[in-house]
């Protein structure tokens, strides 16, 4: 893991109703960090469907579990330049869950769940999972590109 | 997410304002399926203006939603998005099964 500048860090619990407020920070954090409109709407909701994940699949929906996350301006060569990103670092001590089958949700399905991976993937530059010491760990990057004015829906 | 009702003939529009997410799903959930598979109401139309955050498990709900209407023969209408709902329907790549309106009036149109 890269060390970065830390610029924001949150010990949550695994209650539903505080997922707004993580929300709410880490809108005004990726639009003070300069990303567009677009890019802070996707990594809210990437964030948002890993907490979520995390909720559900990793402590079966029990409430009061810990979840750290942990923000982090970084620098990462890409494409042979240095690009500034944000890396977004999620912990919890619940059950391994198994990405693969989260993941092999069809598209085509017309049918309720198994979209908020789809959501993470597309929304990130990098998603890793890692399990260690009985931790598993979520490792969320995004490049931060050229900046275009923020617009209210 | 707050959620209030309206009652046409043989019409029930729904209008939603927040954000629905894994915390306020179930309710939406819950009431589009009473409205839906008890109530059999032909017609069921969103109005998702005021939404400003939707997520996977608000997605879901909509499916949920549309499933029943097509399991009991009701319409399942959506008017109203916003720029974050768009592309969150866009995202999920289910925006092309749901039918979307461009305001109230086209909903509620014969």
């Amino acid at each position: 893991m890269s060390q970065g500048s830390l610029l924001l860090r949150m010990e949550l619990r695994s209650n539903p109703d505080m997922l707004c407020v993580v929300r709410g920070a880490l809108g005004q954090l990726t639009e003070k960090l300069g990303f567009p409109a677009t890019d802070c709407r996707a990594i809210v909701l990437a964030v948002d469907e890993a907490l979520t994940n995390i909720i559900r699949h990793a402590y079966l929906g029990r409430a009061e579990r810990p979840i750290d996350a942990t923000f982090r301006s970084i620098h990462v060569s890409r494409d042979g330049a240095r690009r500034k990103a944000l890396e977004v670092v999620l912990g919890d001590q619940g059950v391994t869950v198994d990405h693969k089958k989260l993941s092999s949700r069809s598209l085509e399905e017309v049918r309720p769940g198994g979209l908020g991976l789809h959501f993470i993937r597309e929304s990130m530059d990098t998603v890793e999972f890692h399990r260690r010491n009985g931790r598993n760990q979520l490792r969320l990057v995004k490049f931060l590109s050229v900046s275009e004015p923020h617009k209210r829906s | 997410m707050q959620i209030s009702a309206r009652h046409l003939d043989k019409i029930t529009i729904f209008d939603l304002s927040g954000d629905i997410d894994l915390a306020t799903s179930p309710e939406l959930r819950k009431a589009l399926l009473r409205e839906l598979r008890e109530l059999r109401i032909p017609r069921v139309i969103l109005n998702l203006k005021a939404v400003r955050y939707i997520d996977s498990s608000g997605v879901a709900s909509l499916v949920e939603g549309l499933k029943a209407s097509r399991d009991v023969g009701s319409r399942f209408i959506l008017f109203g998005l916003n720029t974050t709902v768009r592309e969150v329907l866009q995202l999920s790549k289910l925006v092309r099964i749901f039918e979307i309106c461009e305001n109230e009036e086209q909903a509620i149109a014969p």
